[in-house]
C-alpha cells in the first residue's frame, strides 16, 4: 500500500476551449419538462455536444433535518415519508431502524415480515414507475407509465388498506409496526403479486427487445465500477456495473437472510443495464414476497420494550441503513438523552448518485443527457430534503 | 382588513340578480326550445362553456404531491374527463397552474415568474397543505408559506398529499368558477379587464429571506393572531 | 471486518506520526469511532481506503455536527480560611467548553464486504472553534462521494474544507448568508398565518402582532 501513488477520482474539470470557439449556455430546469420535479443543470453546450454540466440542487429543500432535530424521534417519522415519496414504507424502516440500533430495540418476528412485505412490494412499484418515466423521457410519452402506474395503482390499495394513506405511509415504529394486518390483506396481497409476474413480462415484451430503446440506451452513459464505488454510488445504478454490493445480502438487517433471491448484476453500466436491472430485480422481489407472505408467522408486532411516549434513548450515536429502491438510505443520529435527536442526518441515495452525473453525460447530445438523467432515478424530495 | 379582502381573489361571488340580468332567457323557456331543437345561449355562457373544458394545465411538479398530479392523469382516475389532459410543458401555452407541492424560497421566483409568463386567462390550483401554508414543513427556513403570498391563488385544495378525488373535485370547482364568471361589471375576469394586475413582483433572494417576505398586493395585511382560543 | 481498536492500531502501526483516538460510544450500537486531527486526516483516510486488509473504499456518509459553547456549571470543592479555620467549601463554577464543528464520515467496502461484517468505520474531524478557524481538509480525492456532502455541510454549518474542487452553497442560494443546520441558527420570522400557534411559535406570533401594533 502507498498513499502516493493512490487513483485519485477527480471531479471532471472544465474543457478549455479555443479561442473564438462560441459555448451555448444553457440553465436546464428548475422548470424543466422531464419528468423529475425541481431540479436544474446547467449546461454548457458545443453545438448538441455537452461539454460542461454543474447540477444544481436545493430547490425542493425542505429542512427536513432541522425539522426533525426540533421534534422527537416519533414525530420525524412522518416526514420520512416525504422524502423518497415513492418509497415511503423503505423510508421509515431506515430510520426505523437506525433508532432500534440506537435505543436497542427488537424487532418481533411477525413484524419483520410485515416489513418485508411491504418493503419489496414498495420496490416494485418504485421501478415499474421509473422505467415508466425513463420511457417517458425517451418519448415514449404516456404508455409505459400508464402500464406501470395501473399496476402502482393496484399497490397503492393495499398499502391505503393497511396504512390509511396511500403515499404517506407513516406505518413502522420503533421496534415494530403500527398496525396489524387486516384481515384478507395477505390474501389480497397474494393475488396482486400472482399477477406481477403478468406485468413484468408484459413489460418486457414491450419494451426490453425494442429496437428504439436499445439504439438510445446501449453504450449511453457508461459508468465504470471503480468509479461508481468511489463516488458512492449505491443501489441498481451500481450494480448495473457489476458491483455485487446489496444491502441485503451484506448487512442481513431485517430478515433476508431467511430468503432465497438473486441479486441481478449488469456488466456494462449503461441505461440499459439499469433497465434490466430493474426489470430483473421486480422479478427477485416477487420471489421474496411469495416466501414472505407464505411463512409469516402470528405474534406481537410491537417490542413491548418499545414506548410511544417518552421516547429517551440514551446518549450515543448510530447510523443505520438499508437498501432502498434507490440506493442505500442511511440514517444517522446522535442522541443527548433527550426526547428529540441531537443531530438527524439522512445519507440520500439519491443526491450521492448523482455526482457522477456530469462524468457521465459529458460529450453526448442534450436529448441524451435527459436520458441518463433519468436513468439514474431520484427523486428530488430525497435529494434536497 | 383581513379575510374579506381576499375575496378578490376568489372572484366566485356573482350575485344572483347579476347572473338574472345575464340569462336572457328563462331556463324552463330554454329546456322547451331545446326539445324544439332550438338552442339558445347567451354569449357569455358559450364563452365560459368553451373555457372551462379545455384548461389546460401546465406540466409542472414540485414534490410529493405532483406524484398524485400524475396518478390523477393516469388510466385510473383520468383527468381527460374534463378536457384537461394536455399539460403543456410551456408556460405560454397554460391555462391553469397546479401548484403541487413545496414552494421553498429558492423556488419561489422561479413559480411567480412561471405565473408571470402565463397568458390570461389564468388559473392557479393551491394542491395540498405545502402550497398552501408551507404544511407539515411550515417550521422550515427554506420554506415558503403558502404561494398565496406572491400570487392570487383561485382554488386550494387541502391534503397531504390531497387524493386525485381531491385534485378532480378542485377541477370541478374551478370549472364552476369560471362558469361563474360574467363577461362584464366588476366581477369580470382579469384578462377583460385592462386596469387588472398582469405583472406579479418577482421577489428577490437576500441574505436571509426573501425581500420582500410577502407581496401586500395579494396578500393583506398580518391579521391579528388569535392566540388564546384556538391554540389546543 | 477489524473492530475500532484494532483499525487504530494498525493506523497506529503505518503512520506513527499521526493523531488519532479512540471515540466510545455508549449506546447499544457500538459504533465506535476515530476522531483524526485533520492535519492528519488526509493521510490516514488514503490509508483507510489503500490498505489491501481494511479496503474501506466507499464513504458512504458524510455529515456535519455543530456542537456550540457549552456553559458547564460544576461544583467544586476549594479549601478557604473561614474565620481563621480551613474548611472544605463547596463552590459553583461556570466555565465555558469552547464549541467546535465537526465532520463525520461514515465508512464501509465494497470489496470485501461480503466478509464478516460490522458496522461502520466512523472517522470524525473537528474544527479549532465556530466562527473563524472553521477549516477541514477535503476528503474529496480520496472519495469522490464526499463532493457534494462536503458541499453541503460548508453550505448548512459553514465548515470550510480546504482542497474541495469546487465549494459553493449546494442547497440554499449563493446570496444566503447565514449557516441554518448551526444550532444558534434563528430562522426568518415569517409566520403571520399561523391558524393555532403553541409554544415558540405562539411567542413570536404575539411579539410581531404586538409589533404590528395588533394587540393579540
Ligand atoms: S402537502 Fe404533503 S404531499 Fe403535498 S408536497 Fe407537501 S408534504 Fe408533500
Amino acid at each position: 500500500m502507498s498513499t502516493a501513488d493512490m487513483k485519485v477520482y477527480r471531479p471532471p474539470v472544465i474543457d478549455i476551449i479555443e479561442e473564438g470557439d462560441e459555448l451555448l449556455e444553457v440553465a436546464m430546469g428548475p422548470h424543466h419538462p422531464s419528468t423529475h420535479g425541481v431540479f436544474r443543470m446547467d449546461v454548457a453546450l458545443d453545438g448538441e455536444r455537452v461539454i460542461r454540466l454543474k447540477p444544481v440542487f436545493g430547490y425542493l429543500h425542505r429542512n427536513h433535518e432541522k425539522i426533525a432535530e426540533k421534534a422527537s424521534y416519533l414525530a420525524a417519522m412522518p416526514y420520512t415519508d416525504r422524502l423518497d415519496y415513492f418509497c415511503s414504507l423503505t423510508n421509515n424502516w431506515a430510520y426505523a431502524l437506525a433508532v432500534e440500533k440506537l435505543a436497542g430495540l427488537e424487532v418481533p418476528e411477525r413484524a419483520e415480515y410485515i416489513r418485508v412485505i411491504t418493503a419489496e412490494l414498495t420496490r416494485i412499484q418504485n421501478h415499474a414507475s421509473s422505467i415508466g418515466f425513463l420511457m417517458q423521457e425517451m418519448g415514449a410519452s404516456g404508455t409505459p407509465l400508464m402500464y406501470a402506474f395501473r399496476e402502482r395503482e393496484r399497490i397503492l390499495d393495499l398499502f391505503e388498506e393497511l396504512t390509511g394513506s396511500r403515499m404517506m405511509c407513516n406505518y413502522m415504529r420503533f421496534g415494530g409496526c403500527r398496525v396489524e394486518l387486516p384481515t384478507g390483506w395477505l390474501a389480497k396481497a397474494q393475488t396482486i403479486v400472482d399477477g406481477l409476474p403478468k406485468f413484468i413480462d408484459e413489460i418486457e415484451a414491450l419494451l426490453t427487445g425494442n429496437e428504439i430503446l436499445m439504439a438510445r440506451c446501449q453504450g449511453m452513459g457508461i459508468l465504470k465500477p471503480d468509479l461508481a464505488i468511489n463516488a458512492g454510488v449505491t443501489g441498481p445504478m451500481l450494480r448495473a456495473t457489476g458491483v455485487n454490493y446489496d444491502l441485503r445480502k451484506v448487512d442481513h438487517y431485517g430478515i433476508y437472510d431467511r430468503f432465497k433471491f438473486r441479486v441481478p448484476l449488469g456488466d456494462h453500466g449503461d441505461i440499459f443495464d439499469r433497465y434490466m436491472i430493474r426489470v430483473l430485480e421486480m422479478r427477485e422481489s416477487v420471489t421474496i414476497l411469495h416466501q414472505a407472505i407464505k411463512d409469516i408467522p402470528a405474534g406481537p408486532i410491537m417490542d413491548p420494550k418499545s414506548k410511544i411516549r417518552g421516547f429517551r434513548p440514551k446518549p450515543g450515536e448510530a447510523y443505520g441503513r438499508i437498501e432502498a429502491p434507490k440506493g442505500e438510505l442511511g440514517f444517522y443520529l446522535i442522541s443527548d438523552g433527550s426526547g428529540n435527536p441531537y443531530r438527524y442526518r439522512v445519507r440520500p441515495p439519491s443526491l450521492i448518485n448523482l455526482t457522477i452525473l456530469e462524468d457521465m453525460c459529458l460529450g453526448h447530445n442534450v436529448a441524451d443527457v435527459v436520458l441518463i438523467f433519468g436513468s439514474v432515478d431520484i427523486v428530488l424530495g430525497e435529494v434536497d430534503r | 382588513m383581513g379575510l374579506g379582502q381576499r375575496r378578490f381573489n376568489l372572484g366566485v361571488n356573482v350575485s344572483i340578480e347579476e347572473k338574472g340580468i345575464r340569462m336572457a332567457v328563462e331556463d324552463k323557456l330554454k329546456i322547451e326550445l331545446g326539445k324544439q331543437g332550438v338552442f339558445v345561449t347567451t354569449v357569455n355562457e358559450i364563452y365560459n362553456w368553451g373555457r372551462k373544458n379545455s384548461v389546460w394545465p401546465l406540466q409542472f411538479g414540485l414534490a410529493c404531491c405532483a406524484i398524485e398530479m400524475i396518478a390523477t392523469t393516469m388510466a385510473r382516475y383520468d383527468l381527460a374527463r374534463f378536457g384537461a389532459e394536455v399539460f403543456r410543458p410551456s408556460p405560454r401555452q397554460a391555462d391553469l397552474m397546479i401548484i403541487s407541492g413545496t414552494i421553498t424560497k429558492k423556488m419561489a421566483p422561479q413559480v411567480v415568474r412561471l405565473y408571470n409568463q402565463m397568458a390570461e386567462p389564468r388559473y392557479v390550483i393551491a394542491m395540498g397543505a405545502c402550497a398552501i401554508s408551507g404544511g407539515p414543513f411550515k417550521q422550515g427556513y427554506n420554506v415558503l408559506k403558502g404561494i398565496d403570498r406572491y400570487i392570487p391563488i383561485d382554488v386550494h385544495i387541502p391534503g397531504c398529499p390531497p387524493r386525485p378525488e381531491a385534485l378532480i373535485h378542485a377541477f370541478m370547482t374551478l370549472q364552476a368558477k369560471i362558469d361563474d364568471q360574467p363577461l362584464t361589471g366588476t366581477e369580470r375576469p382579469r384578462h377583460l379587464n385592462p386596469e387588472a394586475m398582469s405583472e406579479f413582483p418577482i421577489p428577490i433572494q437576500g441574505a436571509h429571506d426573501l425581500v420582500p417576505p410577502v407581496n401586500h398586493l395579494v396578500w393583506p395585511l398580518p391579521a391579528p393572531v388569535d392566540s388564546g382560543e384556538n391554540c389546543g | 471486518m477489524k473492530s475500532t481498536e484494532e483499525i487504530l492500531a494498525m493506523i497506529q502501526a503505518a503512520l506513527p506520526a499521526a493523531h488519532v483516538e479512540l471515540v466510545l460510544n455508549p449506546s447499544p450500537s457500538a459504533q465506535h469511532s476515530l476522531r483524526v486531527a485533520p492535519a492528519d486526516a488526509f493521510a490516514v483516510a488514503s490509508f483507510l481506503r489503500e490498505s489491501v486488509e481494511l479496503a474501506l473504499d466507499y464513504c458512504s456518509n458524510v455529515t456535519g455536527v455543530d456542537w456550540p459553547d457549552k456553559e458547564i456549571t460544576e461544583k467544586v470543592k476549594v479549601t478557604q480560611l473561614v474565620d481563621g479555620e480551613e474548611k472544605v467549601v463547596e463552590e459553583t463554577v461556570k466555565r465555558i467548553e469552547p464549541g467546535c464543528l465537526e465532520a463525520v464520515y461514515h465508512l464501509y467496502s465494497m470489496r470485501r464486504a461480503h466478509e464478516a461484517i460490522a458496522g461502520p468505520v466512523v472517522l470524525r474531524m473537528r474544527t479549532v472553534n465556530r466562527t473563524d478557524q472553521v477549516q477541514l481538509p477535503s476528503l474529496t480525492f480520496v472519495w469522490r462521494a464526499a463532493e457534494f456532502q462536503e458541499r453541503e455541510i460548508f453550505d448548512l454549518f459553514g465548515i470550510v474544507f480546504t482542497g474541495h474542487p469546487d465549494l459553493r452553497r449546494i442547497l440554499m442560494w449563493d446570496e444566503f448568508e447565514d449557516h441554518p443546520m448551526r444550532r444558534d441558527y434563528v430562522d426568518p420570522d415569517d409566520y403571520e398565518y399561523e391558524p393555532t400557534p403553541h409554544d415558540e411559535v405562539l411567542k413570536r406570533a404575539e411579539a410581531q402582532s404586538k409589533s404590528a401594533g395588533v394587540t393579540a
